[in-house]
């Protein structure tokens, strides 16, 4: 395989990934600013602190508002990260190696970026949740059309080693942003906004069922094991990092080393 | 051409509603309004299905090729903006008979061509002979010194080409360019057939149409026969110049379809005159490159020395002979259009034969009495420059203002060589999606041919270019052209069925 092509499917793996990662965070932060009465403002800071780049929010936009951080995350075009520029790069990458990819990974890909560019297009999303529920469908589809019609060949492992650490960054982001920046005075922990908090996180990485079927309650220092350790649950670092290590070991194994 | 029996048609042959040929040679319908034998079941169905049936499912397809990628970048549009080529949902149809003058033709004109390739980079026997004027080949751009005294394997030059074809009012086949350099739009005679099958699967079901399927394979079966000598599995590449050229999706359907590395040229390098790719292991060689760049940016280190495309030590690797390249460099000189005008020539020189297929009587403007024709005749021809492609730098005189043809007379007067003029050819046409109606729109017809080899292999069909624009005769996808599905009949007076 290319280098040139391994380093495009790579990439388009996190990209996608982060796409989907960030459609997750917007629709809970939505979600979750809907029932809690004070300090949404917090919420919408903080989904621009796990990006780490507040200092270019600032720059353009201020004040972080509900909707200048959805525009600013999902349709920024001069934003590289957000959602339409992580899109469009995903489509670039796959675009320079489709000779390498299933058609469908391709056009699916294809369709995903031509249905968040054309929501970009128009003044205001209608409707957030409906607008990143699907995205987040459209995003799952795709993960399934790469894992149901690509070998597992090279290809597939380099797209897989991408979506992986792209997830296993956006855990540890994520749980580093609501430790240290959402949260700042120990007395507020444990509280019942706390509370809803951490379910809201638990909810933007996909893990809010499978934790309360291991630990019924919310509890901070399992719910942070949960993240960082669980060894079922697809978002933890651990899981990410043990799928990375087998795809780098099928690597080896596959060219040749 | 004519039909004897107007009142009883023994074909069968019915009329399309509301369509009419005008005093143009049409492709489908003939001159008393009658299908022609092999478009008998076709035009039943355009009468059958209404005419906003036809426009739901064109829409459907061309969104469908809009899904798939199958688009051209626009390169003037800073958002990348990209377009599907339009898509025509009747299809050209041509008989079996027709088609195999037409085979005939190219497989002739190729070989001859190929001969010419040869001969031009090493004994110049047709100019020894009188037949060719030294100072014409001197002055071709596209000539490569570098390449005198080159042999590439099998002595062959063009692997492949797209030779552009039209019919006049009478119906006669004419070659009017011969895309010896890298042709495009396989891919979208490929892709046609497939979204022209799913939608009118009872059509093609029952129907007699050659398939067009099989050109991925054959390319990679003539590539693979073209590697060094001695080499016992070759590796084969598709070289395109990246992601931003305009025919990148070609280049991308065609690696994929015959399984094997879209490279750009950085994925590339020389050591030791031995062509290596850079892959996830190391450096791996490479036996067989199909090129679809220019003969300009192959190679900085022989070649245009700013090109960031190419591979720096490549023409050393093929001088030795350790890659094979397709096309070889140097062909892009038969694409000029003064040497066009002497293909026949070459047919009866090399081959001992009378020309299948005729060229387009060419005026060329370095002679002196065709000059004189040329600038008294404006108004009556078409005038292109000798280098020129993509309907760029093409003046037809018809239909061009006074102040236009000034402007063009004063061009080739600066510099006659780089012209030449043909008459106006009325094209043939084609019945065509127009708004709310089927009107006749004109056509070519680019078939696509493989030179192994053995022999030339041209695939049944090719691409049907339209000139969308009511009465434009400008066919190219950068000036308002679409493309047809082409279907060629299998067996002779054989009609497609539609039951």
């Amino acid at each position: 395989m290319l280098s040139r092509v391994a380093e495009s499917i790579y990439w388009m793996g996190r990209q996608v990934e982060r796409a989907e990662n960030l459609a997750r965070f917007l629709e809970v932060t939505h979600n979750l600013t809907l029932d809690q009465p004070e300090e949404t403002g917090e919420a919408w800071g903080a989904l621009i602190a796990v990006t780490a780049d507040s200092d270019i929010f600032q720059s353009s936009y201020g004040q972080s508002g509900p909707e200048d951080v959805t525009r600013f995350l999902a349709f920024d075009d001069a934003y590289p990260s957000s959602m339409i520029s992580s899109l469009r790069s995903a489509r670039m990458n796959a675009r320079g190696v489709r000779e390498s990819l299933s058609s469908e990974v391709f056009e699916q890909l294809n369709d995903f970026y031509h249905f968040v560019l054309s929501a970009s297009n128009s003044p205001t999303v209608e409707s957030p949740n409906d607008f990143f529920d699907k995205v987040r469908r459209i995003a799952i589809q795709w993960a399934g059309v790469l894992d149901n019609t690509m070998p597992r060949d090279l290809s597939w492992h380099f797209a897989n080693l991408g979506r992986l650490i792209e997830r296993a960054d956006k855990t540890s982001r994520i749980l580093d942003v609501k430790y240290f920046n959402l949260l700042p005075s120990v007395k507020d922990v444990g509280t019942s906004i706390d509370d809803l908090q951490w379910s809201a996180l638990l909810l933007a990485i996909s893990g809010f069922e499978a934790y309360r079927r291991e630990h019924h309650l919310i509890e901070i220092n399992k719910v942070v094991e949960f993240f960082l350790f669980n060894r079922c649950f697809t978002s933890s670092i651990l899981f990410c990092v043990k799928g990375v290590l087998d795809s780098l070991k099928e690597i080896e194994t596959l060219s040749g080393f | 051409m004519a039909s004897e029996t107007s009142a009883v048609d023994p074909t069968g042959g019915i009329t399309l509603d509301d369509y009419t040929v005008g005093e143009f040679f049409d492709e489908l319908i003939d001159e008393h309004g009658r299908s022609r034998p092999d478009a008998i079941q076709l035009v039943r169905m355009l009468n059958e299905l209404k005419v906003s049936e036809l426009q739901r499912r064109q829409q459907a397809i061309e969104r469908s090729l809009y899904n798939m990628g199958i688009t051209f970048t626009v390169y003037s549009d800073d958002a990348g903006t990209e377009k599907i080529m339009p898509f025509d949902i009747i299809p050209r149809v041509i008989s079996s008979v027709l088609w195999h003058h037409i085979e005939a033709g190219i497989k002739q004109r190729i070989s001859a061509l190929n001969r010419f390739l040869s001969d031009i980079y090493s004994d110049q026997a047709i100019v020894k002979e009188g037949l060719l004027p030294p100072e014409l080949i001197q002055d071709v751009e596209a000539y490569l010194p570098q390449c005198v005294g080159l042999r590439p394997f099998h002595d062959v030059w063009c692997h492949v080409s797209g030779t552009d074809l039209v019919r006049d009012a009478s119906g006669a086949i004419y070659v009017l360019e011969d895309n010896l350099r890298c042709p495009s739009g396989v891919s979208y005679v490929l892709q046609n057939r497939l979204v022209m099958k799913r939608n009118f699967p009872k059509l093609f079901g029952a129907s007699k149409v050659r398939p067009v399927n099989d050109y991925p394979s054959r390319l990679y079966e003539m590539l693979q026969k073209m590697a060094p000598p001695h080499v016992e599995t070759p590796v084969v590449v598709v070289l395109t110049p990246g992601t931003f050229n305009s025919a990148y999706y070609e280049h991308s359907f065609l690696a994929q379809q015959m399984g094997v590395e879209l490279v750009e040229g950085r994925d590339l390098l020389v050591i030791d005159n031995q062509v290596f790719m850079r892959t996830i292991e190391g450096l791996k060689k490479v036996d067989v490159i199909y090129r679809r760049i220019d003969d300009d940016f192959l190679d900085p280190e022989v070649f245009r020395k700013d090109s960031v495309l190419g591979v720096a030590g490549l023409m050393r690797a093929y001088s030795a002979g350790n890659v094979a390249i397709a096309n070889a460099p140097g062909t892009g000189i038969a694409d000029d259009k003064v040497i066009y005008a002497y293909v026949p020539e070459m047919i009866r020189f090399y081959l001992g034969e009378e020309p299948i297929l005729a060229n387009v009587p060419t005026h060329i403007c370095a002679r002196q009495d065709d000059l004189r024709y040329v600038l008294s005749n404006l108004d009556q021809l078409v005038v292109k420059a000798a280098n020129g492609s993509g309907g760029y730098g093409i003046l037809i005189g018809p239909h061009a203002t006074d102040e236009e043809r000034r402007e063009f007379s004063a061009k080739i007067i600066a510099n006659p060589r780089n012209f030449i003029a043909q008459p106006t050819l009325s094209l043939s046409r084609v019945p065509t999606m127009a708004g709310d109606s089927i009107e006749g729109r004109h056509v070519d017809l680019r078939p696509y041919a493989l030179c192994g080899p053995e022999d030339v292999w041209v695939m049944p069909g090719g691409l049907t270019r339209v000139a969308l624009r009511p009465g434009s005769l400008v066919v190219n996808s950068s000036q308002g052209g679409g493309s047809k599905d082409t279907w060629v009949a299998a067996v002779p007076g054989q009609t497609f069925g539609l039951e």
